[in-house]
């Protein structure tokens, strides 16, 4: 199965000629039901070929229960992306990132391999001054143009922090997640399973909300 | 679920390929890459200025809309559709496009200087400011509270949560009417209320009032929205009798129009009472050199061909300026040679 036209082909084969280092992906499915998990494995398939510094590493969420745990996946499929080292860095993509979310993983596999952008300097101070593990939950929809945005700074912050860890959640192929978050509107995100907002925010107030947990007033 | 992919990054994502943007002093810097920003981009370009895009999201508003039926050369295009055909337009012509935020702009003499919110600068001897608008807030009880609880601003985003659910909409204008024939699809029952009549385009009512779970409330006003933790109805006004009612539903779609994104410019250029930015007959802001073009502009009618036309006119606006700045500099120049050469005399 090819889900990428030769098309999008195309522009990523451009985009991620920008690629520095290579890019590991663990890619985690299930055997039995498992919505969208062939289209994920067909897409990353797919990615392999437009750059060979994308690798891909399939596991099978009940089988490699320690890679799981250690990456902490327990949804499939789900995608963590690992730096060249194949060291994990806090983040993962729950559902298949097409649609609009194309976008954010895109962005972030070229962050990962080295050409990425900078944070400004008082944004990493506060992010230095972090004691407390955060997770971020970004919930999204493939039809979603403002999603991308949220989920590429929640991963920002996970790739400047070795605290905060953060997740893209496809809410449609979660729904009994999105339930439990009670989600209508997405982007919506979830701090520490404690604070949410709603919508692509400023950077500022992802930060407030982080240091809502890590410094509670 | 059918899978598209609906790629829209700058070909321009490494900071230090375009470093030159950054040190160089720009002709034309366009802040927005919607219609207007990207038609801007287009005619600064082939008239051969130096010219560069700041803009956080490529296509704009455009991207929100499902399908766009107004545009000349596309009898329904797709929003992905069009921004893609606006990006290969842009590619083909190499303008450089950076994915960017303007936090503040300033002058210091002639130059205008961009302060980005990553702490960069960039100066340009003109701007053009297409920065666009984003959804308005209906302002009533209970909609800060459920924002996000059945409160929602995006149909194409969050649609697909109100599957076989009786959702709401408030508004009249084409996007709320787009709203409900896109919404239809997937819900239960759709209820439009508007507080007067609508104003949406002829062909899009007719298409909305043939659908069969749509229901119509006309110069009805929404007075609260009603909902402890989650939305579970809207008490409206009916104008004509004074009669107060409760409509019980799921989710409440608000398409009430637009606010203009001219926030940061509110201590540097004059505004009318709406916030658009005020502009002379060649969109020429307050401030010489600034000019602004689309939704952020004083106009009434927002569109996409609008925005696009409005581009066009301040890039070639922009160009006259530069040109009648570099006669008023050789002007100047000549005439402090002149008074050089008296002094001498
Ligand atoms: C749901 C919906 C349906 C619509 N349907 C139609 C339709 O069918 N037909 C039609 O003609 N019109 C339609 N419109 C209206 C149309 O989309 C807008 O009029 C048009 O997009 C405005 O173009 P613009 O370039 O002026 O601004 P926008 O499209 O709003 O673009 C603004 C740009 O500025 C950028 N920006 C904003 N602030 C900053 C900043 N500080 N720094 C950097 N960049 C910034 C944004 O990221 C974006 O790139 C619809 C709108 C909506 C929301």
């Amino acid at each position: 199965m090819q889900v990428l036209t030769e098309e999008v082909k195309a522009q990523l084969r451009e985009i991620l000629a920008l690629m520095e280092k290579e890019v590991h992906l663990a890619l985690f499915t299930k055997s039995g039901e498992c919505p969208t998990c062939e289209e994920t494995i067909a897409m990353l398939d797919d990615l392999k070929d437009v750059n060979p510094k994308i690798l891909v590493h399939h596991y099978d969420l009940e089988e490699n229960q320690q890679e799981a745990s250690d990456w902490g996946v327990k949804l499939a499929p789900s995608i963590v992306v690992l730096n060249d080292q194949k060291e994990y860095l806090g983040i993962k993509f729950n559902g298949i990132p097409a649609g609009h979310e194309i976008n954010s993983f895109i962005k972030t596999l070229l962050e990962v391999s080295g050409s990425g952008t900078e944070l400004p300097l008082d944004t990493k101070e506060r992010l230095e001054a972090l004691t407390v593990p955060i997770n971020i939950k970004v919930f999204v929809t493939l039809g979603c143009p403002h999603c991308p945005g949220a989920v590429e700074k929640a991963h920002k912050l996970a790739l400047s922090s070795t605290h905060i860890s953060s997740e893209m959640i496809e809410a449609q192929t979660f729904s009994d997640l999105s339930n439990e978050y009670s989600v209508s509107s997405v982007p919506k995100i979830v701090i520490n399973d404690q604070y949410e907002f709603v919508g692509d925010q400023p950077l500022e107030v992802f930060l407030e909300e982080i240091e809502k947990i890590s410094m509670p007033s | 679920m059918s899978l598209t992919f609906e790629l829209n990054l700058s070909d321009n994502l490494k900071p230090d390929a375009a470093s030159s943007s950054f040190s160089e002093l720009q002709d034309v810097t366009i802040i927005g890459a919607g219609p207007a920003g990207l038609s801007a981009a287009i005619y600064a370009q082939r008239k051969g200025l130096k010219t560069l895009v700041v803009g956080s999201r490529i296509g704009g508003q455009v991207l929100d809309t499902s399908a766009i039926e107004n545009y000349p050369g596309f009898s329904s295009i797709s929003g992905e559709g069009l921004v893609q055909q606006f990006q290969n337009h842009i590619k083909s012509l190499q303008v450089t496009v950076e994915q960017l935020e303007v936090a503040e702009i300033s002058t210091r003499d002639h130059t205008k200087i961009l302060h980005l919110t990553d702490g960069r600068e960039i100066r340009s001897k003109t701007i053009i400011i297409a920065s666009g608008s984003h959804h308005r807030q209906l302002g009533v009880p209970g909609e800060g509270r459920l924002k996000g609880r059945g409160v929602v601003y995006c149909a194409i985003c969050d649609g697909p949560f109100f599957q076989d659910r009786r959702v709401m909409v408030a508004g009249g204008g084409n996007a709320a009417v787009e709203a409900v024939i896109d919404l239809a699809k997937i819900a239960k029952e759709v209820i439009i209320v508007h507080r007067s009549q609508l104003r949406a385009d002829d062909i899009l009512i007719k298409r909305m009032q043939q659908l069969e779970n749509v229901e119509i409330y006309l110069e009805t006003t929404i007075e609260e929205i009603l909902g402890d933790t989650m939305l579970e109805g809207i008490r409206v006004l009916k104008r004509d009798t004074g009669e107060e009612m409760i409509i019980q539903g799921d989710g409440l779609f608000i398409e009430i129009g637009y606010q203009p994104n001219t926030t940061i410019f509110q201590n540097t250029l004059n505004m009318n009472e709406k916030g658009e930015i005020i502009v002379d007959s060649l969109l020429q802001t307050s401030i010489s050199g600034i000019f602004a073009a689309g939704d952020v502009a004083e106009s009434l009618y927002k569109q996409v061909v609008i925005s696009a036309g409005d581009g066009a006119k301040a890039a070639l606006a922009a160009n006259d300026y530069i040109n009648h700045l570099q006669i008023r500099k050789e002007h100047e120049n000549a005439s402090t040679d002149g008074r050089g050469q008296s002094t001498i005399a």
